[in-house]
């Protein structure tokens, strides 16, 4: 039951990415550049999303625990610091450089779209690499408990 | 030009999958945090794994269904601009703890102010950057 949700949700995202046009950068581009041939559409598809998200999220919150796990997994972090907002600087500029944000990439790799190919594959190798770095910091915190 | 009623039911449908992972999991839908778990191997669990196979099933399905077919990568950019790119939003994501969904899609619907701030800026970012570059 908890994979055939997950697999049910993965199903309906990457429907949503492609009928959304948010698969093509170009399009993304199309919003994302602020011009005579600004194309407003995409606005609508965080706007629709969270038309959803808002009032599931908040029935979530007066549930103590999600229909088939035993609870939820929510980051606890709430502190507005300079890692976050330099971390979506970051993010917002290889964004506004390609028109790709994670998502859309790699459905993209699905369809074997050249752009998406390349776009995933430096993104996989750097996020192996960041996974690595924090095993190894992981790591040695736990040998030494103190430092 | 995107139709507005195209993009407006693909997010619909894009909330749906986050509302569902969610309620039913307990799970963000954030792709980049789904994405770095899948990478982390089976100590994360199915969920990331079994959520990215369906996004691939359902990217397949939608390019029949809607007809849609990528353009070659050459008649816009050159490639090491899509690495850059991959490398940038990789790094972003990871310090930034999450992407357009995590963020924009959850984040926010959890009134979470982190997710604002970071959304705010992501998206202020994106459209300076883009405007700046192909204006």
């Amino acid at each position: 039951m908890k994979g055939l949700a997950a697999l049910l949700a993965g199903l309906l995202f990457g429907l949503g990415l492609v009928l959304s046009s948010m698969v093509d950068p170009e399009q993304v581009l199309a919003f994302l550049t602020l011009s005579s041939r600004w194309d407003p559409a995409l606005m609508f598809v965080m706007g629709a999303a969270l038309c959803v998200t808002l009032p599931s999220f908040a029935l979530a919150r007066r549930r103590g625990s999600p229909w088939l796990s035993d609870r939820f997994f929510a980051p606890r972090a709430s502190k507005v610091d300079a890692r976050l907002l330099g971390g979506a600087a970051l993010f917002g500029l290889g964004w506004g450089v390609t028109g790709y944000c994670p998502g859309p990439a790699l459905s993209g790799v699905f369809l074997l779209d050249e752009r998406a190919l390349l776009f995933a594959g430096s993104y996989t190798l750097t996020v192996l690499l960041l996974n690595m770095r924090a095993r190894q910091v992981d790591a040695s915190a736990r040998a030494q408990p103190d430092g | 030009m995107a139709s507005w009623a195209d993009a407006a039911q693909g997010g619909l449908l894009i909330g749906c999958a986050a509302a569902l992972l969610y309620l039913a999991l307990g799970r963000i839908a954030g792709i980049s945090g789904l994405f770095s778990a899948a990478l982390r191997g089976p100590a994360a669990g199915g969920t990331p794994v079994l959520f990215l196979a369906g996004l691939g099933i359902g990217t397949l399905a939608g390019a029949a269904l809607f007809g849609y077919n990528p353009r070659p990568a050459s008649a816009e950019r050159l490639a090491w601009v899509w690495l850059l790119g991959g490398t940038l939003v990789a790094l972003g994501t990871w310090f930034g703890a999450g992407c357009t969904s995590g963020h924009g899609v959850c984040g926010i619907a959890r009134l979470s102010v982190r997710s604002v701030a970071a959304t705010v800026v992501f998206m202020l970012v994106a459209m300076a950057t883009a405007t700046a570059l192909y204006r």
